[in-house]
């Protein structure tokens, strides 16, 4: 029989006070999303309206990723556009004929907004039922926001997804969904895993192809793997679907605990459930203990950027010995990540939003080992003699489930690693 | 609206945070939303800064819209004075706020913070990133700099560097130690690495030099109108450009022309019979007008090449830059769009491409050899090492940035033109320039590079991967795939397990886990 997850001695976080700050924050825009979503949707197409910031910004944060032949793209908006709306209308079927027509192989487009196409209430939705009348049936338009304004990293995601939830089939099938999206590999190990107890059918949001046979209806049950999926799960409960909670799956225990949720509800004896993750899970404690070695007593500061802070935090406190200082989310959906936090033990201070001037008092003040940050703060940190892991690599990297447990924690040592055996001011 | 994949220039307001975060003790306040902070990495990864930019955002949401941005402006102006106690700020708007007009010069002018605080007008939906830091400057400069007395000993400024500049650190070094062979010393180099305060004082320097006319040919024309100093027309760029430039000095100056050409070894290494193969290589040049204008003429009069084709994405100079390019006979191709670059230079097919990291993708593509020589650049264009663009050393430095893809290149054609010979195949995979990737293989067939080999002779075992293990690691990244099989096989022979599951493939992963 598997053991449960032991709740700490000292209670967990479910209930601790949250600090609230509000000021600069030093966070990536839901645009970001797009770079990994593009890539998991194989035919879809995200066109941002917005200006050349919002081009630059996916320019800068996709990297070398631009070079190649990305299904994104931005149209920016001009002077003329500004000046009259019904103009930007025009103007916009304009850039998506142009586009379709470049890209026969578009078969689902994101018209997504930014901050300048929010402020200046340019009516997406409206263009994109438009378009979707003109394009059906070969082509389907959605439109989400990432702007700004509204949405913050990994929620660019969550929009998206929710976006496509109305849209979908309606369904009577018992079935599990699978939502957030994850690098293939990562994906089927899941559905294997799962399959492997007996569990079918398993669908997962967002589908590489929107021709795959994806619907939802009042017999679906889902799981979600990520946890900035407020909006999403909101639209599928909406549809009728119930959501299981559960931790999310980093680590060994969060793996199994998310398995076992899952397991529960479709009603898996204990002993087929053992026989499928045993192996698997001795592999990724093993993994975890050598790939921990470096971060055992060692303390941990997060700051906000993709809302897996507080799963991480508790695979590391939990799993790798660590001590948290400071957990910093953008936002925290308490009944999403409420099992997360019921495994954290006290201690840590729990913020949501930044004022990201104070927060860095906070954390030089406190001087911890390690500090989670983004890149516009990682290299100043350091050059102040705090090590740093960068967060956006969390989001890209396959991180998720038993055989990635060790990847994960291997992620966070390396510059505790590093910090070690560097021997540069020696040689001065 | 304009479909856009890759930008040459950002905003106008990177621009501004160029020039900020290039000097020291000035401050920059930026009504913006949140997600605009993204710029910051630019500086702290890109140019690897051990510091934030000195910008402060007010990151708005979408609650605060409606007059409550105008009192976060005020508050994040306050905050930022008493936290940073800067000796001038600068404000403006970004793109969205430019919409949402808040005004915050007029804002700041109410509020009595007893420094300088400069409005900035930076008009994102029409002009960029390098208006945005031509402007800039130009009003910092505009307020703070007065009319004084000229230093007893001929000075200069040198003007235009910027913080994410292409080899804006080490030019300023190289002229630097050119201008003070022939006796001139430096009053203040600015935007990079001067104060407000610095300046003040750049009225007492006799003259100007214009390193880059992208980022203050402006703040140039109003110090040569209202403090009387002349600028430099010549950016030394190459051999020819650099003695053109001393003489241009010696001439503003009075003094006698002098350079010390001992270390100057582009002339004689490109007369070398080595180089010869170099004539009449066509290339092709784009990048920011400045480098082009200099690059062409580096081409064509001292590497002996053959200019087929040139052009700028900066509007801002597509008028020298055309005068240039009828110089050479040809037409200039003012464009930011880069798909219309690709189709010239897929059009031209030149043997050589020196532009900015974009036309080194597409160099990639085409398997032409390239060059950067003009920003944008990413993180490899900003190096360790000393790497200047003008004067001697940078003239050394630029022959061998040249020179070098294309004695790869050679290699590469050699390889090529060998390929078939029974020592070469085309599984040995290409190199760092592209073009001739190995062929894709058929689903199911083993490439030879990728067959298990027994490596240790004697003390391993024939190790046997099965069909779905196979499988699995055909989804692991190409780039670590081969250390995955390695390190598979190795734990495989070393339990004594001869046949590789999926099992064993994660087995090994756990075990190699760190």
């Amino acid at each position: 029989m598997t053991e449960l997850p032991r709740l700490p001695v000292s209670g967990g976080c479910r209930d601790e006070p949250i600090l609230k700050q509000r000021g600069q924050r030093e966070v990536f825009c839901g645009l970001t999303g797009i770079i990994w979503l593009h890539r998991k949707m194989q035919d879809a197409f995200f066109l941002v309206i917005g200006s050349r910031t919002c081009a630059h910004l996916l320019q800068s944060a996709a990297g070398v990723m631009i070079f190649a032949e990305p299904r994104f793209g931005t149209a920016i908006l001009e002077e003329t556009d500004l000046a009259g709306l019904a103009d930007a209308q025009a103007e916009l079927d304009k850039v998506v004929d142009q586009l379709l027509a470049r890209r026969t192989d578009i078969k689902q487009l994101f018209l997504v907004g930014s901050c300048p196409s929010e402020v200046i209430k340019l009516d997406l939705s409206r263009a994109a039922e438009r378009m979707t009348e003109r394009y059906a049936p070969s082509v389907r338009v959605l439109n989400f926001s990432g702007s700004g304004i509204e949405t913050t990293f990994t929620q660019g995601e969550d929009a998206c997804l929710a976006s496509m939830v109305p849209v979908l089939p309606k369904t009577d099938t018992r079935q599990l969904m699978l939502v957030g999206a994850l690098p293939d590999v990562v994906e089927e190990q899941a559905v294997s895993l799962l399959s492997e107890m007996g569990i079918s059918p398993i669908k997962v949001l967002p589908a590489p192809r929107s021709d795959i046979d994806l619907g939802v209806g009042d017999n679906t049950v889902f799981a979600l793997t990520q946890p900035f999926l407020g909006d999403t799960h909101a639209a599928l409960e909406r549809r009728g679907a119930r959501h299981l909670p559960a931790p999310f799956p980093f680590g060994e225990e969060g793996t199994t605990a998310w398995l076992r949720a899952i397991a529960d509800e479709f009603e898996v004896d204990a002993e087929t459930f053992e026989r499928v993750t045993a192996a698997p899970r001795a592999r990724a404690r093993k993994a975890i203990a050598q790939a921990s070695e470096a971060l055992n007593g060692k303390s941990i500061f997060f700051f906000p950027d993709s809302q897996l802070e507080i799963p991480l935090a508790r695979f590391l406190t939990r799993e790798c010995g660590m001590t948290a200082i400071e957990v910093g989310a953008p936002f925290i959906h308490k009944s999403i990540v409420g099992p997360d936090l019921d495994m954290l033990a006290q201690g840590p201070t729990l913020s949501e939003g930044q004022d990201v001037d104070l927060q860095l008092d906070r954390c030089r003040a406190a001087r911890p080992d390690l500090t989670v940050c983004g890149l516009g703060l990682a290299n100043p940190l350091e050059a102040d003699g705090l090590a740093t892991k960068w967060a956006i690599e969390l989001v890209f990297t396959p991180v998720h489930f038993f055989e990635q447990a060790g990847d994960l924690a291997g992620l966070f040592s390396r510059p505790v690693r590093r910090a070690d055996l560097l021997k540069l001011e020696a040689a001065e | 609206m304009k479909l856009t994949v890759w930008t040459y220039e950002g905003p106008p307001h990177v621009g501004a945070m160029r020039v900020a975060t290039g000097m020291k003790g000035l401050h920059y306040v930026l009504h913006a939303p949140q997600g605009d902070t993204y710029a910051d990495l630019l500086f702290t990864m890109i140019e690897r800064r051990d510091h934030r930019p000195p910008v402060t955002y007010t990151t708005f949401q979408a609650r605060d819209l409606g007059s409550d941005t105008a009192d976060l402006f005020k508050q994040t102006l306050q905050d930022a004075y008493d936290r940073f106690k800067p000796e001038a700020l600068i404000v403006g708007a970004s793109c969205t706020a430019e919409l949402i007009q808040d005004d915050p010069g007029g804002m700041s002018e109410t509020m009595g913070i007893p420094i300088p605080v400069i409005p900035l007008e930076l008009p994102s939906y029409q002009r960029k990133e390098n208006f945005g830091a031509d402007e800039t400057f130009f009003q910092i400069v505009r307020t703070l700099a007065k009319p004084m007395a000229r230093t007893k000993q001929i000075t200069c400024n040198l003007i235009g560097p910027t913080a994410l500049g292409f080899r804006h650190r080490d030019d300023i070094t190289e002229l630097t130690s050119l201008l003070s062979d022939m006796g001139i010393s430096v009053n203040v180099v600015a935007p990079m690495g001067a104060t407000p305060t610095d300046i003040t004082r750049m009225g007492a320097a006799h003259f100007n030099v214009l390193m880059y006319p992208e980022t203050a040919e402006t703040a140039a024309r109003w110090m040569e109108r209202e403090l009387g100093q002349p600028f430099t027309k010549t950016v030394p760029i190459g051999v020819g450009a650099t003695r053109d430039f001393i003489a241009e000095v010696a001439e503003i100056t009075g003094l006698d022309p002098y350079l010390d050409d001992s270390r100057l070894r582009l002339p004689w290494y490109s007369k070398s019979v080595d180089s010869t193969y170099l004539t009449g290589k066509r290339v092709f040049l784009f990048g920011d007008g400045t480098h082009v204008i200099a690059a062409a003429r580096i081409a064509r009069d001292e590497m002996g090449f053959e200019v087929v084709g040139l052009g700028c994405y900066n509007r801002e100079m597509a008028r020298p830059l055309r005068a240039v390019a009828k110089d050479y006979g040809i037409e200039a191709l003012i464009t930011d769009d880069y798909l219309e670059v690709e189709s010239r230079i897929e059009a031209l097919q030149p043997e050589m491409i020196l532009g900015t990291q974009m036309e080194r993708h597409i160099g990639k593509r085409l398997g032409i050899p390239c060059a950067v020589i003009s920003a944008p650049v990413h993180v490899q264009d900003f190096p360790a090492r000393y790497s200047p663009q003008m004067g001697v050393e940078g003239a050394n430095v630029i022959f061998d940035t040249w020179v070098h893809p294309l004695v790869m290149g050679l290699e590469e054609h050699l390889l090529h033109m060998f390929r078939d010979d029974f020592e070469f195949n085309d599984a040995a995979g290409p190199s760092h320039h592209g073009g001739h990737s190995p062929k894709p293989q058929a689903a199911g067939e083993v490439a030879p590079q990728d067959a298990p080999q027994p490596e240790i002779a004697g003390t391993s075992i024939e190790v046997v991967w099965l069909a779905d293990a196979e499988r699995e690691l055909k989804k692991i990244p190409f780039f670590v795939r081969g250390k995955a099989r390695r390190n598979t096989e190795t734990f495989a022979s070393e339990r004594g397990v001869g046949e590789i599951s999926v099992d064993t493939l994660y087995e090994a992963k756990a075990h190699y886990a760190r």
